[in-house]
C-alpha cells in the first residue's frame, strides 16, 4: 500500500519537475529576462553606478546593434542553415560607407543607408545562391565568404582609417544621440526587432523557414519553395548585416579594415543563448535580441566587478556551450512529458 | 542527428555512384588535385625563378606543416559526418599554456608535453559535449573556437612570451639536417603514412567510413559510433596542441592570437583533398595532396607579392570551389532537367494555344 502511495507520489514530483522544464522550454525569453535582473541585480550592489543613466544608455546602445545582426542571425538558423560571415559584411559596408562620406562629404544619408543596405544585400545574395543553387553547406560557403569578404575589405582599405572627423554631424549623431534618454541605436534596435517579432509569427513566408528548419523534406513535400525560401533568408541576413555596418560605423566613430571582426561568434552566442535552436525550427526573434542584450550587459558587469574584459570572448563561447547544452537537457526533460500528454489526449 | 545538420536545407544530396572504371581514374580526385599541383608549380616557376630551386622547398613545407598536422584528424572526423572548428583556438591556448608553463620556472620538454596533453582534455571536452550529450559538432566547436581563444586571451591579453631555449626554437626554422625538409613536415609525413594505413587498410577505418555513411546503419552493424567519434575528437585535440606547440617553437613566441583564423586552411586542406563534407568518402593521398597544394600556392602568391590579407580571399574561394564542384554533376544534370521541363511547357503551351 504504502509503496503504491509512493509511487504516486514519485510520479507526482516527476509530472511538476516536467512542468518547470516545460515552461521553460515554452518561455525562453522569461528566463533570460530573469537572468538579466540578477546580473543587473548583482552587479548593482556591487556598484550602484551600473544602473545610472549613462550606463544604462550605453548598455542598450551596445547591444543594439549586436541585437540587430541577431535577427538576421535567427532567420537563417531557424531555416537549418549558418551564416558566419555577418562579421565581414559589417565590416566591408561599415568602410564602405566611411569611404562615401569621405569622398562626398555633402551627401544624403538616404544614399549612404542605401549603399550599406546594397552591399549587405550583395553578399547575401552570394552567400545565398551558392548555399542553394550549388546545394553545399551554408557553414562551408559562409566560412569561405567570411575570409573572402574581409580580405576584399582588407585590399581596399589597406592601413586606412576613416575617422569621426570626416563623418558629418547628423550621422554621428545616430550614434550617441538620445529621446528622451533612450538612445537613438535602442529605438532602431527595438523598432527592427518589433516588426520582426511580428512578421516571424505573421507572415507565410517567414512561416516557411520555421516550416524549412523543422524538416526540410516535409516542408518540400508540403510545396513550400525551399529554396528560395533559404535563398531570402540569406539576403535579409546580408541585408540587415550591411545596414548594422552604417550603424556600427555611426557608433564607433571611425573604421579601418579590422571592424567587426568575430562579430559573427558574439552574435550566433547571443541567437543561441537567446534559445533558437541551432538545429533549426524554432527560435524567436525576441529572445535572440534579449540573448544580445544578457550578452552585452554580463560583458559589461565584468568591468564593473573589476574582471578584465579581455575575458569576454571566452564568456560568450562559455554562454554559447551552456545555452546548447541547457537546452539539450531540457528536451531531454520535456520529451517524455509531451509524449505522456499526447498519449492521455489522444 | 548531425550528418543531418550539415546537409543543406533544401535536400539530401544524392550520392552518386562512382564514374565508370576507365573514365574513372581521369576524373578522380586525386588526378584533379595533380594537375592543380602541376598549374600551381608553374604559376610559382612563372612568376620567381628561385621557387623551382630545392632550397625552396623547404619554405613551401615550413608554412603548412601545422596546417598539415591538424588536418589528418579532421579528415578523420569529416569523414564520420562531423566538423571540428576549434583546431586553431586549441593550437594558441595549448601554445599559451606551453608559454605561461615555461615563464613560471617550468622546464621546456615538461611545458610541451603538459602542452600536448591540455590539448588532449580540450578535444575530449568537445567528445563528450558532442557524443555524450548529443550536440551538434558544428554548434558546439563553434562555441569552443570562442571559448578557447577567449580564454588565450584572458590568460594573455596583450604580452607575448617568447625566450624559448635556442636549440629547441631552432627546429621550427631549421630543415633536417642534410636534408630541406622541415621538421613539422617530417612528423606530418610520418603521420599521414599511419593515418593512411589506419583508415584504408584496418577495421577502424572502414568503421569511420561506415559511421559516413550512415550512423544508424553502422550502430545496428555493432560499431561503437560514439566511442569513435569521442577519440576522433581527442585525437584532434592532441595533434592541435602539439601543432600549437610546434607553432610557438616556430615563432619563438606565444601570442593569444597565434594561428587565429588557421581554421579555414585546415578546413580548406581536408575539402580541397576530396574529403565529402556530407561524410563517407575521401582519402589521405587526396588531402596530403590538398597540403602540397595550398603551401605551393601559398609560397607563389607571397612570392608574386600579394599580402596575406589577399590570400586569404584565394584560400577561402578554393574553400567554397571545393565543395561546389564534386556537386558540378549534379547541378548540371538538374539545370538540364529543369531546362528541358521548361522547354517541354514551352512546347505544350504553344501546342495548346496553336489548337485553339
Amino acid at each position: 500500500m504504502t509503496t503504491l502511495a509512493e509511487d504516486r507520489k514519485v510520479v507526482e514530483q516527476r509530472r511538476s519537475s516536467h512542468v518547470v522544464a516545460e515552461t521553460l522550454f515554452r518561455f525562453r525569453e522569461l528566463g533570460i529576462v530573469f537572468a538579466l535582473v540578477v546580473v543587473v541585480a548583482a552587479t548593482t550592489i556591487d556598484n550602484p553606478n551600473f544602473l545610472s543613466a549613462s550606463s544604462i544608455q550605453n548598455l542598450l546602445s551596445g547591444a543594439a546593434i549586436i541585437a540587430l545582426l541577431a535577427i538576421g542571425e535567427t532567420i537563417v538558423i531557424v531555416t537549418r542553415n549558418v551564416d558566419l560571415s555577418i562579421g565581414s559584411v559589417l565590416g566591408i559596408s561599415a568602410y564602405a560607407v566611411g569611404v562615401v562620406y569621405r569622398d562626398h562629404p555633402h551627401v544624403s544619408m538616404a544614399v549612404v543607408f542605401l549603399v550599406a543596405l546594397g552591399i549587405g544585400l550583395a553578399c547575401g545574395i552570394v552567400n545565398g545562391a551558392i548555399v542553394t543553387i550549388a546545394r553545399v553547406p551554408s557553414l562551408v560557403v559562409t566560412l569561405g565568404t567570411l575570409y573572402i569578404i574581409r580580405g576584399i575589405d582588407g585590399a581596399w582599405a589597406g592601413g586606412n582609417q576613416v575617422n569621426a572627423s570626416m563623418l558629418p554631424e547628423s550621422f554621428n549623431k545616430i550614434g550617441y544621440g538620445t529621446v528622451a534618454g533612450i538612445p537613438y541605436l535602442g529605438i532602431i534596435a527595438i523598432v527592427a526587432v518589433g516588426i520582426a517579432t511580428y512578421a516571424m509569427r505573421t507572415f507565410r513566408t517567414a512561416r516557411d523557414f520555421y516550416a524549412i528548419g523543422s524538416d526540410p523534406a516535409a516542408a518540400r513535400l508540403a510545396g513550400v519553395p525551399v529554396g528560395s525560401r533559404v535563398f531570402l533568408a540569406f539576403v535579409l541576413s546580408g541585408g540587415i548585416a550591411g545596414l548594422a555596418g552604417a550603424f556600427w560605423l555611426s557608433y564607433f566613430g571611425s573604421v579601418d579594415a579590422i571592424a567587426g571582426v568575430g562579430y559573427e561568434f558574439q552574435v550566433i552566442a547571443a541567437v543561441v543563448v537567446g534559445g533558437v535552436a541551432i538545429f533549426g525550427g524554432s527560435g524567436t526573434v525576441l529572445g535572440a535580441a534579449l540573448g544580445a542584450l544578457l550578452l552585452n550587459t554580463i560583458n559589461s558587469a565584468l568591468v564593473v566587478v573589476n574582471v578584465s574584459s579581455f575575458w569576454s570572448q571566452a564568456l560568450a563561447g562559455g554562454l554559447l556551450l551552456a545555452a546548447i547544452a541547457f537546452d539539450r537537457l531540457i528536451a531531454l526533460r520535456v520529451a517524455p512529458a509531451l509524449r505522456t500528454r499526447r498519449r492521455t489526449r489522444g | 542527428m548531425a550528418e543531418r545538420e550539415l546537409k543543406p536545407a533544401d535536400e539530401v544530396p544524392s550520392r552518386a555512384p562512382r564514374a565508370r572504371p576507365g573514365v574513372g581514374i581521369l576524373v578522380r580526385w586525386e588526378s584533379l588535385l595533380v594537375v592543380l599541383l602541376g598549374g600551381t608549380i608553374a604559376y610559382g616557376a612563372a612568376v620567381s625563378p628561385y621557387f623551382l630551386q630545392s632550397t625552396n622547398l623547404f619554405f613551401i613545407c615550413l608554412n603548412v606543416g601545422e596546417i598539415a598536422i591538424m588536418a589528418l584528424p579532421l579528415t578523420l572526423i569529416v569523414v564520420t559526418g562531423e566538423i571540428d572548428l576549434s583546431v586553431a583556438s586549441i593550437l594558441g591556448l595549448t601554445g599559451v599554456l606551453m608559454a605561461e608553463l615555461f615563464k613560471h620556472g617550468w622546464p621546456i620538454w615538461p611545458a610541451m608535453i603538459m602542452a600536448v596533453v591540455l590539448g588532449a582534455v580540450l578535444g575530449a571536452f568537445n567528445g563528450v559535449l558532442i557524443t555524450r550529450l548529443g550536440l551538434p559538432s558544428l554548434a558546439v566547436t563553434i562555441g569552443t573556437l570562442t571559448l578557447y581563444r577567449g580564454i588565450s586571451q584572458g590568460i594573455l591579453p596583450t604580452d607575448t612570451i617568447g625566450g624559448f631555449p635556442a636549440n629547441l626554437a631552432s627546429i621550427g626554422v631549421i630543415p633536417i639536417p642534410h636534408t630541406h625538409i622541415p621538421y613539422s613536415i617530417a612528423f606530418f609525413a610520418a603521420l599521414a603514412v599511419v593515418f593512411a594505413v589506419v583508415l584504408h587498410a584496418t577495421p577502424l577505418g572502414r568503421a569511420v567510413f561506415a559511421i559516413g555513411a550512415g550512423q544508424e546503419a553502422a550502430f545496428f552493424a555493432g560499431i561503437r559510433v560514439k566511442r569513435i567519434k569521442f577519440w576522433l575528437f581527442v585525437l584532434s585535440g592532441t595533434l592541435s596542441g602539439f601543432a600549437g606547440v610546434l607553432w610557438t617553437l616556430r615563432f619563438a613566441s606565444a601570442r593569444y592570437d597565434s594561428g587565429a583564423g588557421l581554421e579555414l586552411f585546415v578546413v580548406t586542406v581536408v575539402l580541397l583533398g576530396g574529403i565529402s563534407i556530407f561524410g563517407g568518402r575521401g582519402t589521405i593521398a587526396g588531402v596530403v595532396l590538398a597540403v602540397a597544394v595550398l603551401g605551393c600556392l601559398q609560397t607563389a602568391l607571397t612570392a608574386d607579392l600579394i599580402p596575406s590579407q589577399d590570400q586569404n580571399i584565394v584560400v577561402g574561394a578554393l574553400l567554397i570551389a571545393s565543395v561546389i564542384v564534386p556537386n558540378g554533376g549534379d547541378l548540371y544534370r538538374r539545370a538540364r532537367v529543369r531546362l528541358r521541363s521548361a522547354a517541354a511547357r514551352r512546347h505544350a503551351a504553344a501546342a495548346q494555344s496553336e489548337g485553339s
